[in-house]
């Protein structure tokens, strides 16, 4: 076997340990940091492919930032998990049979899916030769120059969804003491002191 | 011999002996930056500091550190027992994994990768769950609210991080370390490197370090006045010993990304001088000095000054410092200064 080889069964039976202890894991914080094996192995998946840009990509944004929110959520979170554990017993039957269709449709676009007669011509057109330029560049140029238009259009949604978000968290509560940050900074002490010169032996 | 180091034994071994090489350095220098990072304190406080343990108290590190390994480990009854031991490892392995693409030399690299810079932000945006993972697990208040401020505090500076570093790649056109270091040689030395460039991003950059790594003055995490030590209360013994170690890894692997990115690594200041590792080991060494003065000098943060200063003050800084290089490098402005893609990749 070699080196890529080997290197690959790792990353995939964490990828598969990761996924499954998610799932199976009694405690939410046990099944985020499983998720997190998770990311980092398919991660290296990416590297083994030859895709380095997308698998640092994926670790900084899920793992260093999305996971950790996650973290965060399910840490403060005080739910007795084994009361909800109980509730989704009775949902059961439901979510299986989501899962059966699921299943079944999934299965009936595999089996007949068929490429294209052109598909491979017309992927290999629009990359850059790899030879040439080196796996970040060959993205760049891709997303910068052909498309930039549906690159800007994502970036769009992504500040829709973000304001969005913003706006319906946002409120303003009245009554609340507030830090005034520009008053603070810009208190002297000639405003904020006074010294005054205290005899020994008499107070104020 | 030489056909035993072509086979794939020979070069594991060939990178075993690198990787240990450098790990040494890494530990070895750690010892003396802990040492010297007491004195330097000491001195601006007009204290002796540590002079009992050897030659001018220069063993007390290996001494603090036998300390640690020979006491008890403590684990709390309600701890979790796997994550809490778990959290300083992770801390202290990602803290030196990220080594592995810092060059000391032209060619005196473990792993040269095109998406270096991106490996380094990747390790160092994953250090924060050492330090999430050890608060939780203790199952204890100071703790976890040290580990709640550590986790925002490094997200919100990891961000202004990112953009800086994003004005460097757009100056180079590349992401690996030695193009960006090469990028920066010229005939002037010292005026060739980036900081003259990028001048304010480089005290932007110096301050996100400060608090990504959790240093003083923005240490809240392990603030002793508010949270006897933040995440580390129920560490004792080796574990913390880790903890400790990952720390300061972690500093002067920003001493090193500093002086990577803005003060042209293993090149040498002064025109015609040899340029070598020795220049990157004494610039790292002098930005540790700087880590040091602020500790020693700087009254620590509030916490709501801090968020404030990140996201309202560091974060369109940077980001508008993007837009500005992006069109100084398009238009080759200032003699092309910000557009040095033909010296670099």
């Amino acid at each position: 076997m070699t080196v890529p080889a080997i290197a690959f069964y790792c990353f995939a039976a964490g990828v598969l340990a990761g996924g499954l202890f998610t799932v199976i894991s009694r405690h939410p914080v046990h099944s985020v940091l499983w998720l997190i094996l998770a990311f980092l192995s398919s991660a290296g998946l990416f590297v083994l492919l030859g895709a380095e840009f997308v698998a640092m990509l994926l670790v900084i944004v899920y793992v260093g930032a999305v996971a950790v929110l996650f973290l965060f959520v399910v840490m403060m979170l005080d739910v007795d998990f084994a009361q909800l554990r109980a509730e989704m017993a009775k949902y059961l039957p439901l979510s299986l049979m989501i899962a059966i269709v699921l299943l079944m449709q999934l299965a009936l676009a595999f089996g007949s899916w068929s490429f294209a007669p052109e598909a491979e011509d017309l992927r290999a057109n629009i990359a850059p030769p790899l030879e040439e330029t080196h796996n970040t560049a060959a993205l760049g140029l891709l997303i910068y120059d052909d498309y930039i238009l549906l690159f800007q259009l994502s970036g769009l949604i992504l500040l829709v969804a973000m304001i969005g978000a913003i706006v319906l968290t946002l409120r303003h509560k009245e009554g609340i003491k507030r830090q005034d940050v520009l008053s603070q900074m810009y208190r002297d002490p000639a405003e904020a002191l006074e010294i005054k010169d205290v005899k020994p032996g008499q107070g104020l | 011999m030489e056909e035993f180091f072509a086979t794939n034994a020979g070069i594991l071994v060939i990178v075993l002996a690198q990787t240990l090489l450098v790990v040494a350095f890494v530990m070895i220098s750690l010892l003396f930056l802990v040492y010297g990072d007491r004195k330097i304190w000491a001195a601006v406080q007009m204290r002796r500091g540590p002079n009992v343990v050897g030659p001018f108290g220069l063993l007390q590190t290996v001494a603090d550190a036998l300390k640690y390994v020979v006491k008890e480990i403590v684990i709390p009854a309600g701890a979790d027992r796997t994550v809490f031991m778990l959290a300083p490892l992770t801390s202290f392995v990602l803290a030196l994994i990220a080594w592995a693409v810092i060059p000391f030399g032209d060619t005196w690299v473990l792993a040269d990768i095109n998406v270096a810079i991106l490996y380094v932000f990747a390790v160092s945006s994953l250090e924060v769950y050492g330090v999430i993972m050890g608060g939780w697990a203790s199952n204890s208040k100071y703790p976890f609210l040290g580990s709640l401020r550590s986790a925002a505090q490094m997200i919100s500076y990891e961000v202004s991080i990112g953009l800086i570093i994003i004005g460097v790649i757009i100056s180079t056109g590349s992401m690996n370390f030695g193009d960006i270091v090469r990028a920066q040689d010229g005939n002037l030395g010292f005026f060739n490197w980036y900081w003259l460039p990028h001048l304010p991003m480089v005290a932007l950059f110096f301050i996100s370090c400060l608090a990504e790594t959790n240093r003083p003055p923005f240490d809240l995490p392990e603030a002793e006045s508010e949270l006897v030590a933040g995440y580390q209360v129920e560490y004792s013994s080796t574990p913390f010993l880790l903890f400790m170690a990952g720390e300061y890894i972690a500093i002067f692997l920003m001493c090193a990304l500093i002086t990577l990115l803005f003060f042209g690594g293993w090149l040498s200041p002064i025109p015609g001088l040899p340029d070598g590792a020795i220049w990157m080991v004494l610039k790292m060494a002098f930005f540790f000095f700087l880590f040091a003065m602020v500790k020693a000098i700087v009254p620590r943060y509030r916490y709501d000054q801090l968020m404030r200063v990140g996201w309202k003050v560091f974060l369109p800084m940077s980001l508008g410092w993007v837009v500005i290089v992006a069109f100084f490098a398009h238009f080759g402005l200032f003699g092309g200064a910000y557009a040095r893609w033909a010296v670099g990749g």
